[in-house]
């Protein structure tokens, strides 16, 4: 299929989400879509997918004009999506969520015919090699099996045209290895793909073209021939960008964080941090790599106070403090969480009251119980400044900033407490590779203020950018610690999907081992 | 490493022993409830008869009574209870927890049906055979939400659908003098309440504990004020001519089973061709599997071309149909006239058998039997002039649904949507 956007234009009320867009995929390409968040690459989709109607301008399929009302139509024209967030029945079967909307049924009363479903997805999964068992449970498989229940819902509607979004956010290093091969597999086959994404690395490896967007226009077209990462970076964001932020090595001292034997049970009841042991000393910076949902979160929880260990001690500064929040911040423990608008920030209060979030009841921002709007302002008014908050005022409600303000509201809250120890989960996901910048080197400079800092995070630039020591999670336990020296993206990879090389086995231990690098 | 870490299988769950220990602790007291309480004062030679054929019954095979000696049995039954008691305090029952839970209170009921019944004759199956008649509008109730529920509307107005259902199959089935009408009439004014919620939780997206309470409490509302302006004055208004008993040759003829299942009126059967259709649609057809996606995730379901709204609009006015006729049983099926708020809180009953039946209908007929139950033991120990105030027997299905929706359920998981308006991007 070969399909051309010319001039989209789409506006929602103050915003121009897409101005005249063009963009042209060749049957049988894949098509790299980069651009920061709000850059209009998942409204230029939307609009794409029926989801929108464009203001302006024209969508052509094998050079016909076409237009979608409603995803039906998109699909019965051959377009095929993989949301972000997987649109998949946690609850029904791989068969039931692939036949869902076009099922096929038999006799008067409709009743599904599973085993003609069940017949083409195998069929369909071994000409793709997509391995896939039909009856699973959606919500017992793991994330890349998942998506690529997707990649068969879409196929299974004869799609010519996929389009991924964000389709690596959530997988192994070795998932997106697996799923590249998918990608160029089904090239091969003559469908094209268009493939949203944000990390450069990806782009220049699987991609035949090139499609930045920026503020809802085209910058630019190039092929990754043409491109490097820090060509595309400053395209994206329409200034030379540093990516990897320069840091000294660590002088790391005293221990400040001690975890020993903790045990967390998640909501639904099951054990996911499972016997535990880690340590953060004074100036440096630990990070937990991992892949999302091995524990990451409950740990983080725990260590902040939002959540009860079952067994386990947890010391800060060499101390037990009571497991509820306000003690452990009082420790001087300081928290950015992962999920900025539920845990970060009240949405719906101003900038200036969720800078006070946890501070509020202390001098100098209350007198008794009245609160000193004075000195709650003056304060406001300096981190604005000091943490280069892009506000047009800071009685603003946070909500209305972008996701780069708000962690940035976040970070400064943070900060402008005396930080012992820093716990930041996921600190820059979702944000443009800018404010990725700036988080990242407030907080090597917080490490070289001597703060022991505690990292979650899922993106391997991140983890290899930041660490001084990699921890890798696995399954509610610390598999491995890796010098970022030896790490490479195949260890971590390894390791993040939980086969242990032998070496690292052995030396699966807090303190630093001397094992062998098998990556390189 | 040095440092011990705690072995996978050695972590101590400490909410789960204490649960243990309380449901242990709770035989316990069931044991010494039968083996001292409910002795006291019985002669040691005193029997309690269990009637097993329905009074008046001439047909069927002939089964004769159940006579137990009172003292005995109830020793008996705190010897059981007393004994797993002890094996829940010592070492538990694992995940079969639940079902010995059942068993033990089981065992109970039957010792305190033994005590009521000391040196009199106890209909047992007169209280089975009310257990299906008390547990038939419940059941309707549970369906109603059922449907809603599946395809994420949570609807809490089962109790005004079935009032109103009562209210109207009574007036129009005596205005028009076809009770049939009447029922018809039911339907649709439980389509009306329902196209009400609806138009509430879904196009405006209104609270919708909310909005099925304001329902309730119109519903009360106007059908009180209809019945002490209108009815008490015009009686003829009132009185329609009640579904008659059609007793299924052969079936019947069953013991215990024939008398509880198979000699009701029109609704109990339409109950059963319901469940099966319901069961049948809801996980054979395309139609179920439209409807569970919507509940457990529009979005995906919207995704995939299916229209979201609209299959929570059909199925909140089908659950609202439900209901209404569900409702039109207390009048045309039962007592044959309209009582204010006669159905006292069944619609809510309903609501709980739902969950306890895990939004299955045959799981919610099955608990729908086990309100039922409750019901059918309260109505006959107040005839048989026991030793408890009657307004402590008034309580017990309700007290039965709050220790089962709190302490059993737990673990039955709602659809993932319920309750949440969808909205489009």
């Amino acid at each position: 299929m070969r399909l051309e956007l010319r001039g989209i234009t789409k506006r929602f009320p103050g915003v121009i989400a897409n101005q005249d867009v063009d963009l042209v995929v060749e049957p049988g390409e894949i098509h790299a879509l980069l651009g920061e968040n709000g850059a209009g690459k998942t409204t230029l989709m939307n609009v794409l997918y029926g989801l929108y109607q464009p203001d302006e301008g024209e969508i052509r399929i094998d050079d016909r004009v076409v237009m979608f009302h409603d995803p039906g139509q998109a699909i019965a024209a051959g377009i095929g999506m993989v949301h972000q967030h997987f649109m998949l029945v946690p609850v029904f079967t791989v068969t039931e969520n692939v036949m869902l909307g076009v099922e096929s049924v038999r006799g008067p009363l409709g009743q599904l015919d599973r085993p003609t479903a069940r017949k083409r997805i195998i069929e369909i999964s071994e000409r793709h090699n997509l391995k896939i068992d039909p009856d699973a449970t959606v919500e017992d498989l793991p994330v890349g099996v998942r998506q690529r229940v997707e990649i068969i819902k879409t196929l299974y509607r004869r799609s010519d045209l996929l389009v991924l979004d964000e389709p690596t956010a959530v997988l192994t290093p070795q998932e997106d290895e697996e799923l590249f091969e998918i990608m160029r597999s089904l090239k091969a086959g003559g469908t094209s793909i268009v493939f949203i994404t944000h990390k450069l690395n990806e782009v220049l490896e699987i991609a035949d073209r090139i499609t930045v967007l920026r503020r809802g226009r085209v910058v630019g077209s190039t092929t990754p021939a043409e491109a490097t990462r820090e060509s595309l970076a400053s395209m994206m964001v329409g200034r030379p960008v540093e990516l990897v932020v320069e840091k000294t090595p660590a002088h790391p001292g005293a221990p400040v964080l001690e975890v020993h034997g903790l045990v967390v049970r998640d909501d639904r009841g099951h054990v996911a941090v499972d016997g535990l042991d880690l340590q953060v000393r004074a100036g440096e910076i630990v990070v937990i790599a991992g892949v999302q949902g091995n524990g990451q979160t409950e740990l983080v929880d725990a260590i902040t106070g939002l959540r009860h260990p079952v067994a386990g001690t947890i010391r800060i500064g060499g101390a037990t403090v009571r497991p509820e929040p306000r003690p452990i911040f009082e420790a001087g423990v300081a928290h950015v969480p992962e999920d900025r608008l539920e845990d970060g920030c009240v949405p719906g209060f101003t900038i200036v009251d969720n800078l006070v979030l946890n501070t509020y009841y202390r001098a100098p921002f209350s007198r008794g119980i009245r609160l000193d709007r004075e000195a709650i302002e003056r304060s406001a008014t300096e981190l604005v400044a000091n943490f280069d908050i892009r506000t047009p005022s800071m009685f603003v409600d946070i909500g209305d900033l972008s996701g780069g303000n708000q962690q940035k509201v976040i970070v400064a809250r943070e900060f402008s407490r005396p930080v012992r120890l820093l716990v930041a989960a996921q600190p820059t996901r979702g944000l443009d590779v800018g404010s990725v910048e700036y988080i990242h080197r407030r907080i090597v400079a917080k490490r070289d203020e001597g703060a022991a800092i505690l990292i979650v995070s899922t993106e391997l630039d991140e983890v290899l950018a930041l660490a001084d020591r990699i921890a890798v999670m696995y399954q509610g336990r610390i598999v491995d610690i890796v010098e970022p020296e030896r790490a490479t993206p195949q260890l971590l990879g390894m390791l993040m999907g939980g086969s242990l090389p032998l070496e690292s086995a052995a030396a699966a231990s807090v303190s630093p081992a001397a094992p062998g690098d098998p990556g390189t | 490493m040095t440092a011990a870490v705690a072995a996978p299988g050695a972590i101590v769950d400490r909410g789960a022993v204490r649960r243990q220990r309380i449901i242990g602790i709770f035989y316990l007291l069931l044991a010494a409830i039968a083996a001292f309480v409910l002795t006291s004062g019985i002669a040691p030679e005193a029997t309690s008869t269990f009637a097993l054929k329905p009074a008046g019954s001439k047909t069927g095979l002939d089964i004769p009574n159940l006579v137990v000696p009172s003292v005995v049995t109830l020793y008996a039954v705190a010897a059981l209870c007393g004994f797993l008691g002890a094996i829940q305090l010592v070492r538990g029952f694992g995940t079969r927890w639940a079902v010995v839970l059942g068993i033990a209170v089981a065992v109970f009921v039957f010792g305190f049906l033994t005590w009521a019944a000391v040196g009199k004759s106890m209909s047992l199956i007169g209280i089975l055979q009310l257990t299906v008649v008390k547990a038939l509008p419940i059941t309707f109730g549970a369906l109603s939400g059922l449907l809603c529920e599946r395809a994420g509307v949570v609807n809490i107005a089962i109790e005004g659908m079935l009032l109103t259902g009562a209210f109207t199959g009574a007036v129009v089935g005596s205005a028009t003098g076809n009770n049939i009408v009447g029922l018809v009439a039911a339907g649709f004014v439980g389509a009306a309440l329902g196209t009400l919620l609806a138009v509430l939780a879904i196009r405006y997206r209104m609270d919708q504990i909310i909005a099925g309470t304001v329902i309730n409490i119109f519903a009360a509302g106007i059908t009180g004020f209809v019945s002490t302006r209108v009815l008490q004055l015009h009686r003829e208004l009132n009185e329609p001519q009640r579904f008659p008993q059609i007793p299924i040759p052969v079936l019947s003829e069953i013991p215990i089973i024939g008398p509880m299942f198979f000699s009701g009126n029109i609704f109990l059967y339409a109950l059963f061709v319901l469940i099966g259709l319901i069961h049948y649609g809801l996980f054979y057809t395309r139609w179920g599997l439209r409807v569970r996606a919507v509940g457990e995730h529009p979005r995906a379901a919207d995704t995939v071309g299916i229209n979201v709204l609209g299959t929570r609009y059909r199925n909140v006015i089908l659950g609202g149909i439900v209901a209404g006729v569900g409702g039109a049983y207390f009048t045309l099926g039962s007592t044959g006239s309209f009582v204010q708020d006669m159905t006292a809180g069944r619609g809510f009953i309903g609501l709980a058998a739902m969950i306890f039946g895990a939004w299955t209908p045959v799981g919610a007929f099955l608990a729908s039997l086990v309100f039922g139950f409750a019901d059918a033991v309260q109505a006959r120990l107040s005839i048989l002039n026991i030793a408890l105030p009657s307004e402590f027997l008034l309580m017990v299905p309700y007290l039965v649904t709050i220790v089962v929706v709190a302490g059993l359920v737990g673990r039955v998981r709602a659809p993932a949507a319920d309750g949440r308006p969808y909205e489009k991007e």
